[in-house]
């Protein structure tokens, strides 16, 4: 290797003289914590939920965009790499598919496409329908008394929807109660509550739907 | 040309949900807009709820199904198909991009009224109300400057993103609402945060999440100058003015930023009589800036 005379001396580690001493490679992990992949699972979750999510290829522009991650246990990424390893148990008991806001960030930028809003969709939907404990129950609870609205009516009640949110959630008793309170009042003197629910003429398709 | 400018003047209106309560302000003000304007607002007759995200993340057949029915009574209407809420405005492009692809979900009694889902052009009405056209009629017509507002443009997502759903070319950085208060005489502050999240529905069940995404916005807006957020979405709307006091106190420092619906200083400009109306369903009262803004004193001396 030739140098420019004169020139500075190149790093020890760019001089092929300098001797190679490779790091001791880590201790493997205890087996029962080694990941085995399962590919079944991706096949399937692909089918069922349209998303192409082998197509991820770990970029992390998902991930680095994503408004939400400070409050995520598992990142965007992480999601779809744990999808592709079919690591099941990791993915199904994990807040971040409910902490999702569906903002379309990581959707749009994602250089495969891979359709995360509604990969947390599918995911979300599949462990309520099996009644699994879901790590943040409020949210869930907040959905199911909005469809249960919409089921009955065909629109949405905000004012029966709140009340019977803050009365299942603990909100209308707990420290919150008066700062609730005192936001319905508010609420209603600016004209913004409606005291009596609008619901739809035709409502034969509502028990079809929802049955 | 003549027929394409005659058809936007006459287009099916989805005003959603919450434009029935939480949201009247946006609902009157985009009435008495488009009144004063003669644009005619077909509303969907007996249309029903878009799901929101509850539907999209619990029951995917149903968030379909309920999408379908309302694009199915807009298919014999006026086109395109307004829509104020950013969220319906998702959902129903959202289903119509899956429906044109394949409709096997619709139920029997929704697929009966119709299943030409192509035949619907699904417009947000911010996107509607800021084409050329319009904005040249409001400049021409608008008859009180809006100089002292220095404002930034909060689109929020779910009108945006994603492109191949939104049609929005410019997602990243849309231009729409800029020019439209420009030519109504604002001051208009660019910033990097026009699309951000606000955490959207996240206020009911993990409200701390809105705070620290609503937090952020504050904080942007307050170091470029801005005095006052204009949006056209209910949902940022409500999350940046219903909680500012509170979120201030978090933030230790005074957060006075009034959040306008751009339809509201349409009407202000436009000098809509029922305007001022409207702006007092704010929480945040935007009293102290529209008097500092030098607007007539009709405008303001009531909020």
């Amino acid at each position: 290797m030739s140098h420019t005379p004169g020139g500075a001396a190149p790093p020890a580690a760019y001089d092929q003289a300098a001797p190679k001493t490779p790091p001791p490679p880590p201790p493997p992990p205890p087996l029962a914590e080694a990941i085995r992949p399962n590919g079944r699972w991706l096949a399937r979750v692909e089918a069922a939920s349209g998303v192409k999510a082998g197509a991820c290829f770990g970029c992390k522009k998902c991930s680095n965009g994503c408004p939400l991650t400070f409050a995520m246990d598992l990142h965007p990424y992480q999601v779809v790499r744990y999808l592709q390893l079919g690591q099941v148990e990791r993915l199904e008991g994990c807040r971040t598919i409910w902490l999702c806001a569906s903002c379309q960030t990581c959707l749009t930028r994602c250089p495969n496409q891979v359709d995360l809003p509604r990969l947390m969709d599918y995911l979300k939907e599949t462990v309520a329908r099996r009644g699994d404990s879901v790590e943040e129950k409020r949210t869930l609870l907040f959905h199911q008394l909005f469809l249960k609205g919409v089921a009955k009516r065909g629109r949405v009640f905000e004012g029966e929807l709140m009340g019977g949110y803050l009365l299942k959630s603990g909100g209308a008793f707990g420290p919150e109660a008066l700062a609730n309170a005192k936001l319905g009042l508010t609420m209603f003197r600016k004209g913004r509550l409606k005291l009596l629910p609008a619901r739809i003429k035709d409502r034969a398709w509502l028990k079809e739907l929802f049955k | 040309m003549k027929t394409k400018q005659e058809a936007a003047r006459r287009v099916s209106y989805y005003p959603g949900c919450s434009l029935e309560a939480t949201a009247r302000d946006y609902a009157e003000s985009i009435e008495g807009v488009a009144q004063r304007l003669g644009i005619e607002l077909v509303e969907l007759a007996d249309w029903n709820c878009c799901g929101a995200s509850a539907a999209h993340s619990l029951d995917h057949r149903a968030t379909i199904n309920l999408a379908a029915r309302n694009l199915a009574l807009a298919m014999q209407g006026p086109q395109p198909l307004v829509v104020p809420c950013a969220l319906c405005f998702n959902r129903l492009a959202s289903a119509r991009h899956e429906l044109m692809a394949d409709d096997s979900l619709v139920i029997d009694s929704i697929g009966r009224l119709g299943r030409d889902y192509a035949a619907v052009e699904v417009k947000e009405l911010n996107e509607f109300f800021t084409q050329p056209e319009v904005i040249a009629q409001v400049e021409r017509e608008a008859t009180q400057g809006l100089g002292g507002l220095k404002a930034v443009c909060y689109y929020g997502c779910q009108g945006q993103r994603p492109p191949k759903i939104t049609g929005k070319a410019n997602c990243e950085n849309p231009q729409g609402l800029d020019r439209l208060l420009a030519a109504l005489g604002a001051e208009v502050i660019d910033w990097p945060f026009k699309t951000d999240c606000c955490g959207a529905s996240h206020s009911v069940a993990r409200p701390d999440l809105v705070h620290t995404l609503v937090a952020r916005l504050y904080e942007r807006a307050l170091m470029q100058g801005a005095n006052c957020i204009v949006t056209g979405c209910q949902m940022c709307q409500a999350n940046l003015d219903m909680y500012q006091r509170e979120i201030a106190q978090e933030m230790g420092r005074e957060v006075y930023l009034p959040v306008f619906y751009f339809t509201e200083l349409m009407g202000l400009a436009l000098e809509v009589p029922q305007a001022s109306k409207w702006l007092g369903r704010h929480l945040v009262s935007p009293r102290a800036l529209l008097e500092e803004s030098g607007l007539p004193r009709p405008v303001w001396e009531r909020l």
